[in-house]
């Protein structure tokens, strides 16, 4: 019993659809009472939908939601023992600051003596208490927020929502507010659930992040996990400044990169594997010790961020790579670099090329992604199926449609020190992974061309072959 | 640039003239005695006495077309709010294709010259066999009352946050508490303005009453004086009349004007 209690809410494979686009798959999670959850990730990553199913604001399509040991699918959100902070408050504006908070008490029907105390208490809380009588519309948005903040509260919730509460905030009010929210939290000792596409706030505010992606959890941790050892190239691009580089594990605990070899402290990749390295800017040394040195590069430029100086050096094999330190170092300079192998994050690949299953549909001609390519198809017959595999760097982008098998919009850049790692959306939906030197902005529509020579078909693995 | 301005001001005046001069020209004449229009025999209340001591002709047939009309139109803008309301929630939360069509649906019946409204409603209701009365002016009024109300209470869920209503079942209001205590707040000034303008819509309407009266004798005010001039020129009483029912509309106007500036003033 008493470890069963300790979950509060848990969801199990929530799958959720709008139309034709899968918002959520597959979603598993389990909050532990007490605990500040931040969901984090970019807008339309699926964050607010989950929130929305926790609230009750509409139902999973497949698995279930649970908060103490009920399955709440089909309770509406009146009878659900949470309360919700709205993005943009969502305050009655036909009722004062008194009338706004007491809302809750008066549906239950509280004797009004006691809904005094309640409102003047929780307003207190907030730091609201000379704002009783005041018209909502009249309020700041700081102010509207505290009101919104003491409305959801005063029906002392198990959990407490927050829908990206201090977007609409300025950015000094955003911090202030960080602050009283986790003290509140500490206070009333109850489940947040907190969603912010914001890393900074998720890390200041959260006991654990929950990143997000195109309706996927790609990391559950604690801020410092989350920030020290992203699974993957998304999470260490999404949380703080990162160097993401192509790399291959030599052996354990022997990484190379850049064309160097360093000491790590990853162990259980295999051997010669090829794996993505994050290097956090500020986790590049500096040193004057040819000894320590362990590569070379040329200082490209300098600049003052503040508390540190923002400095992106040239190595001698021909990467890029940001360094964050206390101290600058002028541009043109040569300086000698090290990096400690606890530094160094190792994550397995994702993908090592694109995938499709595809369909033979004549000679020389295999549909996937939508579209019919030309490419060889010796060994196989009109209707077998295939799988196709590109190469990053095969993948051609244009701009222009015509000339291009298909068409398809940027939605994921990463820099890998020496080129761009592209995601590309196809119109019909699927993704395409390319590498390439030319510089694309996120949003950009592009189009596809793959030649012939770089088609390769292979017979499927099993009955059950799946696209990666 | 003097002289424009000039004649930008005199353009202006006449065009309000020629706007209100038929309505000052029925108040002016309701002030004296003359029965035939157009004739002035000094200045005079006795077609107001007339009217309401009841001594004109026919007083029993007006006042009973007076109250048909205000009955009808407030039972008929009454329905139409409340069906108008519910509509325009639920155009609302229609989404891309869906919501055009259904504006576009809407706005039809207040396109459609009222003649064919009348026409059609009167076939409709000889076919579904309801005997022509109160009942079937009402159902008609409702018909092309609603559309205004759509079209009022529209901008006010659009300019309404629309968790609001979420915020309510959040809180614990069940669906109908949340639409009470808080929807309908929200929508009232759209609900009192499209309330207004199907009262007047009703108020004023000939031809759809006309054709879906039957046969009862029921009139209103606007049959009542069409069958009047026709009978041999036009109740010298109803000029008065007239006047007074401008005058109402006048201070309503007014009214409604004052006090949403003075809420205006209040929020900047």
């Amino acid at each position: 019993m008493a470890e069963k209690d300790d979950i509060i809410i848990s969801l199990d494979h929530i799958s959720k659809s709008f139309g034709d686009k899968k918002v959520l798959d597959d979603i598993s999670l389990s909050i532990k009472r007490g605990e500040f959850v931040t969901f984090l990730g970019p807008s339309g990553c699926g964050k607010t939908t989950t929130l929305r199913l926790i609230a009750g604001f509409g139902k999973p399509d497949e698995g279930t939601v649970t908060m103490e040991g009920k399955v709440i699918n089909d309770i509406p959100p009146y009878q659900r023992k949470l309360n919700t902070v709205f993005q943009r408050y969502a305050l009655f504006p036909h009722l004062d600051v008194y009338d706004n908070v007491a809302f809750g008490l008066k549906l239950q029907k509280v004797p009004e003596a006691e809904i005094e105390k309640r409102v003047k208490k929780v307003l207190k809380l907030v730091s609201m208490s000379d704002y009783e009588d005041r018209d909502v519309e009249s309020l700041s948005g700081g102010q509207q927020q505290r009101v919104a903040i003491a409305r959801a509260l005063i029906n002392q919730p198990r959990v407490l929502l927050l829908d990206e509460p201090l977007a609409a905030l300025d950015l000094k009010m955003r911090k202030d507010m960080q602050i009283e929210l986790k003290e509140m939290h500490k206070k009333l000792g109850i489940t947040f659930i907190y969603v912010t596409h914001d890393q900074e706030e998720a890390l200041t505010l959260s006991d654990t992040i929950v990143v997000m992606n195109e309706g996927k959890i790609q990391q559950i941790g604690t801020p410092t996990d989350i920030y020290n050892e992203p699974v993957n190239a998304f999470v260490a691009d999404f949380i703080g400044e990162s160097n993401i580089l192509k790399g291959r594990m030599i052996r354990d605990r022997r990484v190379a990169f850049i064309k160097h070899e360093f000491d790590c402290v990853d162990e259980g990749f295999g051997e010669d594997v090829k794996v993505d390295v994050v290097v956090r800017p500020e986790d590049i040394y500096f040193t004057n010790d040819p000894a320590k040195c362990q590569f070379k590069a040329k200082v490209n430029s300098c600049t003052f961020k503040g508390v540190h100086y923002e400095m992106w050096v040239d190595t001698d094999t021909g990467y890029e790579l940001m360094i964050q330190d206390y101290d600058p170092y002028e541009v043109g300079s040569e300086v000698m670099l090290y990096i400690d192998p606890d530094d160094i994050q190792v994550m397995k690949k994702e993908r090592l090329a694109n995938t499709y299953a595809a369909k033979v549909v004549g000679e020389g001609k295999a549909e996937f992604l939508g579209t019919e390519f030309n490419c060889d198809t010796t060994g196989f017959a009109e209707g077998d199926e295939a799988v196709a595999t590109i190469r990053f760097e095969n993948v051609e982008l244009l701009d222009y449609e015509k000339e291009a098998d298909l068409t398809g919009n940027v939605v994921f850049i990463l820099y890998m020190g020496n080129h761009y790692h592209l995601t590309i959306k196809t119109d019909n939906g699927e993704n395409i992974w390319v590498d390439t030197n030319d510089i694309w902005d996120k949003g950009d529509f592009v189009g596809i061309k793959i030649l012939p020579e770089n088609i390769e078909l292979t017979k499927p693995a099993t009955g059950n072959e799946q696209k990666v | 640039m003097k002289g424009k301005k000039i004649i930008a001001k005199a353009y202006l005046w006449l065009v309000l003239l020629v706007l209100y001069a038929p309505i000052a020209f029925i108040v002016i004449f309701s002030f004296t005695e003359a029965k035939s229009l157009g004739n002035w025999t000094g200045i005079s209340t006795q077609l107001y006495q007339n009217l309401f001591n009841g001594s004109m002709q026919n007083a029993s047939g007006l006042m009973s077309a007076v109250k048909n009309t205000l009955l009808i139109a407030l039972a008929a803008s009454t329905m139409a709010t409340l069906l108008g309301t519910v509509a325009a929630i639920g155009i609302y939360h229609l989404h891309g294709r869906k919501r055009g069509v259904m504006t576009f649906l809407n706005n039809i019946p207040m396109i459609n010259p009222d003649i064919i409204t009348g026409v059609s409603l009167f076939l409709l209701f000889v076919f579904l066999g309801i005997s022509q009365g109160y009942l079937t002016v009402i159902l008609a009024h409702i018909t092309f009352c609603t559309p205004y109300v759509v079209l009022n209470v529209m901008p006010k869920l659009r300019q309404m946050n629309p968790n609001i209503y979420e915020a309510a079942l959040d809180l614990g209001a069940t669906p109908s508490q949340a639409l009470r205590k808080v929807l309908v707040p929200a929508l009232r000034p759209g609900m009192i303005s499209g309330f207004i303008l199907a009262f007047t819509m009703s108020l004023d309407d000939f031809a759809v009453t006309f054709f879906t009266r039957g046969t009862i004798g029921l009139d209103t005010l606007s049959t009542y004086i069409y069958a009047d001039a026709r009978k041999g020129g036009l109740t010298p009483e109803l000029k008065p009349l007239m006047s007074i029912i401008f005058l109402i509309i006048l201070v309503v106007l007014l009214a409604i004007n004052i006090r949403q500036s003075k809420q205006q003033q209040t929020k900047s």
